[in-house]
């Protein structure tokens, strides 16, 4: 859908998993949902996340594919590894650095949210979005989330020395221009290999 | 005696609940096709009464389309809307009115099956009296059934006996509604909590139970509104709240008379609000003086600053909303309870303007409009009083009987099951109701219907009510006939029809009709169609409070809803009420009303030292009977689980998914442990959509709040330990565990 952009906001998640049930429902992988849900810490906190794929610029999926399966549609859209051509070797499973592509056992084939194409390119949103309760997935017009969200949308990440710019905006805190994630942030490099 | 013709394990084969993964003709085949037609309805699964498009083919729902045009949920739906579309076509399916034998249930054909039916529930009423013979209703059912079942149970049966499961739902918030406003009905509109600067959750554990209602939430957040929650659990909207308040199961109203304390002790109340649109504000301005902070704090577990916090936000808003639910009213103060809360709502001027009010979430799927026309064993259509002779004669006159033949107030839903329990009422007629697994203190529930000497049960699935039924007729679900409902904003709602009912299974109102003519009572139920009981309907309700009058299908169509009262065609109906702050008595004052603590019914004392309390889980939809047959659905949440602080757990050796046994003073319950921080220490927490051996209301009692009569589901007494064994239950057929 032109001048529309899907945003994820984790903070509005409620748990509720509409949108894996929804998921499920759309025409291009019928019964299989391609949300990547979780509870963050559910011993501790009632706090959840739903994410879809982000569609990375240049997707490292894609890069990492041995059979050059996973294409990206003119409108930006990775689309699941081509049936015909997917090995199943799950390269793209390990290198996405936001855990998106699952690898469907009895497809023998990668699959991934493909941001329901066959719903926008018939001017419908995509059905995760549409039905999600609290709008932590929302597919809406930049202007609205500028005039109703006080978060910011970012679409820059930084993995380390890996940058990803993506179709899909995360919703930040405002005054963040990119979400930092760096492992040796969290490292403990005190001792030497080997010991 | 009605009791269950063959054991458990043979009744559940054949007729579930299987869960049903997938769509009619599976995911590949038949529900790829496209759809024939797509029917702009309404989900069932509960009170926001969501918009949403069916997806037909044939004579079947095969899948379902957002309906993003609808104004309430702009295309929202939860996952019991996106799923609901699999109770259609389903393999339990009753296709068929089945008559019990020895060996199980027979399938029967209609005549024999409503003459048994006619023919029993008249020998019990010529051998016991009229009222011998109760009716139970349901507010899942459309408007147009819910008014059918009062007036058949008046006029067809004559007994003074019906009343609905909404008893467990809506009503403890109906009377302090009707005390304090003379209405009862939300008197808001959804908008309105997006516009609030503070909006203050009490007992509404909304992201689970009214998800829809958190986009509202959320909204309001947006723009810079303040979130308080009290609740003892952490809920999911608790993640954003500016304040969290983990008050003690059963102190709501402590809270909440401490919450008034602060703002009259501050200097806080709307002083030319109280003067102008109310009245007995000095009275209870006086029975809050000895709620101080530090004893409030005490019996409610909650922080004094925090409580202190919460009433000057609200109160200083500038503009509050207040929502609550079950969590609230379901207490044997409900009533109480709610009224405190609107008291707190009126001293601080929050009603009457956009951005203010309080409101109560609707639970049930037609939980509003379910109770507005006449299946409330105290009121006839147009919300009216039963007690009221100027009523009486008015609804006499619209159904063309006399004042004198329309029976009085009768017996409340519990009060219906103890009088079956105590041999005074002898035959039931039910309709979407399950009992079994929905009334407190379960194993007195069974008791009571299998003494029963006729049991009759309307229903699309058997269950676990229906097995102790003499005839089961096979009737219709919420797609399958039109009608309205009326949503949690007190919004009227079309429910257009997408199918007939398959096979031999008839429509719930034909069914009715023809039990009706068959009592010789035809003249009065001469319908051919939902639209002219709807007619009807409108006549009776003319006048009254909930003044349907000026409503159509037509118009509700063109307007996407249209809000009662609407007492002509020309009306524009009433979204917010209460403009300006004046309610519906006459005089147009708002009712102050003194509140008094009383102890719970099943109090924690040492040898039951915890707070057992109950509620839902997001994918499961009250006594689960249509639930628990979508597969999408039970995977979610396959079976109940008993929720338990760390501390707690600890304390007993219980580690996450051990088998832990709760005893209150009525039954044991032995479930899985779900370890979480997210619960007070004092309290565990069970959901209650399961049946059996896995309800949580084998342990609830039945304490009622004197005037609602609503069963005290969220405070009783229990205490825990790990089990020794695993529930037979638990065991599958080769001896292992699940």
């Amino acid at each position: 859908m032109f001048g529309y952009e899907f945003y994820v906001d984790p903070s509005r998640c409620i748990g509720c998993q509409a949108c894996i049930k929804a998921c499920e429902e759309c025409e291009t992988h019928r019964g299989v949902s391609m949300i990547n849900f979780d509870y963050l810490d559910r011993p501790n906190s009632i706090a959840s996340a739903a994410f879809v794929c982000f569609h990375c610029d240049d997707p490292t999926c894609a890069e990492v594919c041995p059979a050059d399966a996973i294409k990206i549609g003119e409108d930006g859209v990775v689309q699941s590894a081509l049936k015909p051509r997917c090995i199943a070797c799950s390269n793209c499973v390990l290198a996405c650095p936001f855990g998106i592509p699952k690898l469907v056992p009895e497809y023998e084939q990668m699959m991934k949210c493909d941001m329901c194409y066959d719903r926008t390119s018939a001017g419908k949103r995509p059905m995760c979005a549409t039905v999600c309760p609290s709008q932590a997935l929302a597919y809406v017009r930049p202007e609205e989330i500028a005039r109703t969200r006080r978060e910011k949308p970012v679409n820059d990440f930084r993995f380390g020395q890996q940058t990803v710019r993506t179709k899909v905006f995360m919703m930040a805190p405002a005054g963040l221009e990119e979400i930092v994630i760096d492992v040796v942030d969290y490292m403990w490099e005190g001792v030497s290999h080997g010991a | 005696m009605a009791k269950p013709p063959v054991d458990l394990q043979q009744l559940t084969a054949e007729f579930g609940p299987h869960p049903q993964r997938v769509p009619p003709g599976g995911w590949q085949e038949e529900s790829r096709n496209p759809a024939e037609r797509l029917v702009k309805t309404h989900c069932c699964f509960c009170g926001q009464q969501c918009g949403i498009q069916l997806k037909v083919r044939g004579n079947s729902v095969i899948g379902f389309e957002p309906w993003e045009e609808f104004p309430f949920n702009e295309g929202k739906l939860c996952p019991k809307g996106v799923k609901r579309y699999l109770q259609s076509n389903h393999p339990d399916r009753l296709l068929d009115p089945l008559i019990r034998t020895s060996s199980g249930f027979r399938k029967a054909g209609w005549e024999e099956a409503l003459d048994l039916t006619v023919r029993r529930l008249q020998e019990i009423q010529a051998k016991y009296g009229k009222d011998s013979v109760a009716v139970f209703g349901g507010a899942s059912l459309i408007t147009e059934k819910a008014y059918l079942m009062g007036k058949f149970a008046r006029v067809a049966l004559g007994t003074r006996h019906i009343d609905y499961n909404g008893r467990l739902c809506m009503v403890s918030a109906g009377v302090a509604y009707k005390l304090a406003f003379n209405v009862d009905r939300s008197p808001i509109p959804w908008s309105d909590i997006a516009q609030a600067d503070v909006v203050f959750c009490i007992g509404a554990n909304v992201g689970e139970c009214a998800p829809i209602t958190t986009d509202y939430i959320w909204r309001a957040r947006d723009h810079g509104a303040r979130l308080i929650v009290a609740d003892p659990r952490f809920t999911p909207i608790s993640r954003n709240a500016d304040l969290y308040l983990p008050l003690r199961p059963g102190t709501d109203l402590v809270l909440l008379m401490g919450m008034l304390h602060v703002v009259l002790r501050d200097g806080l109340e709307d002083r030319d609000f109280i003067a102008a649109h109310t009245t007995g504000f000095d009275d209870v301005a006086e029975s809050v003086k000895s709620y101080d902070l530090r004893s409030v704090a005490e019996r409610t577990g909650v922080p004094p600053e925090a409580i202190e916090r919460a009433a000057r936000w609200f109160a200083q808003g500038p503009r509050s909303v207040a929502l609550h639910a079950r969590g609230l009213e379901h207490q044997s103060k409900g009533v109480e309870n709610v009224l405190a809360l609107i008291n707190l709502t009126l001293a601080t001027g929050k009603i009457g303007r956009e951005g203010c009010g309080c409101a109560m979430i609707t639970g049930q799927g037609n939980g509003q409009g379910g109770r507005e026309h006449g299946q409330k064993c105290d009121q006839l259509p147009g919300a009216r009083s039963i007690h009221d002779p100027v009523a009486r004669e008015h609804v006499a006159r619209v159904w063309g009987i006399q004042p004198e033949d329309l029976p009085q107030a009768g017996y409340s839903a519990q009060e219906i099951m103890n009088a079956i329990h105590d041999g005074e009422i002898k035959g039931l007629l039910s309709i979407c109701f399950n009992p079994s697994v929905s009334l407190p203190q379960a194993e007195y529930t069974k008791e009571a219907l299998n003494q029963l000497e006729f049991f009759g049960v309307i229903d699309f699935f058997l269950s676990e009510t229906a097995r102790h039924a003499d005839v089961v007729l096979a009737g219709s679900l919420q797609e399958e006939e039109e009608g309205v409902t009326c949503s949690t904003e007190g919004r009227v709602l079309h429910i257009r029809k997408a199918v007939d009912p398959p096979a031999n299974a008839w429509g719930d109102s034909r069914i009715i009709c023809e039990l009706a003519r068959r009592l010789g009572k035809e003249r009065y139920f001469p319908f051919q169609s939902t639209r002219e009981i709807f007619d009807e309907l409108r006549e009776a309700s003319r006048g009254g409070i909930a003044d349907y009058y000026g409503i159509t299908y037509e118009r509700i169509d063109r307007e996407m809803g249209v809000f009662w009262p609407c007492p002509s065609e020309d009306h524009p109906g009433t979204p917010r009420l209460m403009e300006g702050g004046v309610s519906m008595f006459p005089d147009g004052k708002c009712r102050f009303q003194v509140t008094e603590w009383r102890e719970s019914g099943d109090p924690v004392a040492e040898d039951f030292p915890l707070y057992f309390t109950t509620g839902r889980v997001v994918s499961q939809y009250l006594s689960g009977t249509q639930t628990r047959r979508i597969g999408g659905l039970v995977d979610m949440y396959p079976e109940p689980r008993v929720e338990i602080h760390p501390r707690l757990a600890e304390r007993h050796g219980i580690g996450e998914g051990d088998w832990v046994t709760i005893t209150s003073r009525r039954a044991d319950l032995t479930l899985r442990a779900m370890i979480v921080k997210t619960i007070r220490p004092d309290t565990v927490f069970v959901p209650y959509h399961w049946a059996d051996e896995q309800s949580a209301n084998k342990l609830t009692h039945r304490t009622l709040d004197p005037r609602s009569k609503i069963p005290e589901f969220k405070v009783s007494a229990c205490r825990i330990r790990k089990a020794e064994q695993v529930p037979e239950w638990a065991i599958t057929p080769d001896g292992g565990p699940r």
